[in-house]
């Protein structure tokens, strides 16, 4: 037995993700005692929704709106309660070095900083790590030029910069309408915004529409859409699309219905299809899983607390199932307080006393959600897409290779690594992993559920040997690097 | 390509990509740099030899390599402009840090 196993952990707990789940959790959970540290691989707090909300270049207020200016009111929380804040910290891993000591709780933390890599000890780890853009694999979309939505909401909130030239929008789902009006507020014009909702999608919503009418994004969301509508072209009912150029983006191709091809001339096309959960360090930590099928992800499984599969760890937010900010912002105190209540600092009664109005925001912020995920649900042609497209940007993987692979007997996720490379980049599958996995499904006529995703291992983001160069090596840090 | 808004905080960095002066702002990532400066294009892809840019902007898709004061296969959204940094755009090799 090392020393350092011995010793005590470096902090009771560990919150890895600054968007509003993590900051909301730290904030209760060092405010009510807990040695916390917060860490993300972010120079800034916030999050997405919140990026740059201590250091935006953009002093115009209306621009980025009153929900993002929400964010820094969590900001003073966090700064009162003593939680040690490390932004630029990569997590890579978090394991238990040592499962043969039952009676040892902690857990081993491996995360890069200023170029180094070091060992945390903790005895709990929240993860709040938030949401990653749906790929949206169409022919040409690694072409220079074409981005995704929130990446280009990034550049706005974190440099000001918007697109000029010829600018189309494509996809569904609310951030794409949010982006564009955020855009007419910054005076930014745009093209056209081709709009891929399926048609289907709004009777399916219809019987949802009355907890929706009841939600608080009726107002705002409604609002924001006709602002939109009036100012810029938009074309409904886009079902084909693709993006062409020779080493950069010329032109954007579509086509609705069963109408003929239009091409637009394009500098910039912004593609969004919504956000899945960000699961790789709870898929690598050995958290459970299961298939959404209505909000067509998966996710890892939590209960109402957030607790994973795995004793120790918790996870609140978008990370969890996509729910919102607000929603995140609730979740991640519910889950601290179950944190208190595990680590011994308040009894379950209190814990559930003290969730009481959290558990009341939360229901209010996830009404009409339903309807929303149903509404805005990708279509079959774009999640599982035709041969010629990439789904793999890393290994240049098309969906007709990954097709050809079931046919040979590659019979999920997993096996397509190795019948294909598909998802061995440097991404580890964060942008292939979706489709592969409806592409495959779809294949074989069962369920995503039934062809499961990627097992993952750490490093969940590539280490260098500089950075490893750093590290103390104590037998129990040897052994949470590479137990897996 | 990406214009700056008129009305923004921020003081001016200059920086070089491929030996030429380039400007950008303090806060800026190298990846959002590289934009403002109409280079939509920093690498080629080890496979077929397509050209990349920035994706995502968040640290996921590995199509910002750039090569960052002789370090090669950084992340270009994930480091900072700083004055006087030099910023290669790069061919093939793709693995970060590396
Ligand atoms: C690009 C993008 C833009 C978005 N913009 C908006 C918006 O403007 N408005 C809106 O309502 N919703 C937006 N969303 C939806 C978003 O999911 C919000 O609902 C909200 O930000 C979720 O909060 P969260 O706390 O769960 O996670 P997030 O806010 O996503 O925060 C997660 C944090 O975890 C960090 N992290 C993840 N993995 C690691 C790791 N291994 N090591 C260290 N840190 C890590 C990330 O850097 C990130 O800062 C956006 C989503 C995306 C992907
Ligand atoms: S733009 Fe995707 S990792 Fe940098």
């Amino acid at each position: 037995m090392s020393d350092r196993a011995m010793s005590a952990p470096d902090f009771d707990l560990a919150v890895i993700g600054s968007g509003p789940a993590g900051l909301a959790a730290a904030a209760l959970a060092a405010g009510r005692g807990l040695s916390t540290v917060l860490l993300d691989e972010q120079p800034e707090a916030g999050g997405q929704i919140y990026r740059a909300i201590t250091d935006t270049p953009v002093r115009d207020r209306r621009v980025l709106g009153p929900d993002y200016w929400h964010g820094a009111e969590l900001l003073g929380p966090l700064r009162d309660s003593g939680a040690a804040h490390w932004p630029g910290s990569t997590v890579w891993s978090v394991a238990r070095p040592r499962e043969d000591r039952p009676g040892d709780r902690r857990l081993q933390i491996g995360l890069s900083r200023d170029g180094a890599a070091r060992m945390l000890s903790v005895r709990h780890v929240l993860m709040a790590t938030g949401a990653l853009e749906r790929p949206f694999p169409i022919p040409g979309w690694t072409l220079p030029g074409v981005l995704g939505a929130g990446a280009a909401q990034i550049l706005l909130k974190t440099s000001g910069l918007v697109p000029s030239g010829r600018v189309v929008l494509a996809g569904t789902g609310p951030l794409l309408w949010l982006l564009a009006w955020q855009y007419l507020r910054a005076g930014a014009a745009l093209d056209a915004i081709l709009d891929t909702t399926p048609r289907a999608n709004w009777r399916a919503a219809l019987p949802l529409l009355p907890a929706f009418l009841r939600s608080p994004y009726l107002g705002k969301g409604a609002k924001l859409l006709l602002e939109v509508r009036r100012k810029v072209k938009v074309v409904d009912g886009v079902t084909e699309l693709r993006a062409e150029g020779e080493g950069k983006l010329a032109a954007v191709v579509y086509r609705r219905g069963d109408g003929a091809e239009q091409r637009i001339a394009a500098d910039t096309l912004l593609l969004h299809h919504g956000v899945v959960p960000n699961l790789n360090l709870a898929n690598a930590t050995g958290c459970a899983q299961q298939w959404d099928e209505t909000q067509r992800c998966w996710r890892p499984t939590t209960d109402s607390w957030g607790a994973t599969s795995v004793e120790g760890v918790s996870l609140a937010g978008d990370g969890a199932g996509i729910g919102g900010a607000l929603a995140a912002e609730q979740a991640g105190r519910i889950a601290a307080l179950d944190v208190l209540h595990r680590l011994g600092r308040i009894d379950r009664a209190a814990r559930d006393r003290a969730a009481v109005p959290h558990r009341e925001a939360l229901e209010r912020a996830l009404r009409g959600r339903q309807f929303l995920d149903t509404l805005y649900r990708p279509a079959d042609v774009f999640r599982a897409p035709a041969d010629d497209t990439i789904v793999c940007r890393c290994e240049e993987i098309t969906a007709g290779a990954v097709r050809e692979a079931v046919r040979l007997g590659c019979s999920g996720p997993n096996q397509a690594k190795s019948f294909l490379r598909c998802g061995m980049g440097p991404c580890q599958g964060r942008l292939c992993g979706p489709t592969v996995t409806e592409v495959i499904a779809a294949e074989r006529g069962v369920s995503p559920a039934e062809v499961g995703y990627y097992r993952l291992r750490p490093p969940v983001k590539p280490i260098t040997l500089a950075e490893l160069a750093a590290l103390p090596k104590t037998e129990a840090d040897i052994d949470a690097v590479l137990k897996h | 390509m990406f214009r700056r808004l008129p009305d923004i905080a921020g003081d001016r960095v200059s920086f070089t990509i491929d030996g030429r002066p380039a400007e950008a702002r303090s806060g800026d990532s190298v990846a959002a740099a590289l934009l403002a400066n109409g280079v939509a294009a920093c690498r080629n892809t080890p496979v077929s030899g397509a050209a990349r840019g920035p994706y995502c902007m968040m640290g996921v898709c590995f199509d910002c390599l750039v090569t960052i004061d002789g370090t090669g296969n950084r992340q270009g959204c994930q480091v900072r402009v700083a004055p006087g940094m030099a910023v290669e755009t790069q061919d093939g090799k793709r693995e970060a840090g590396r």
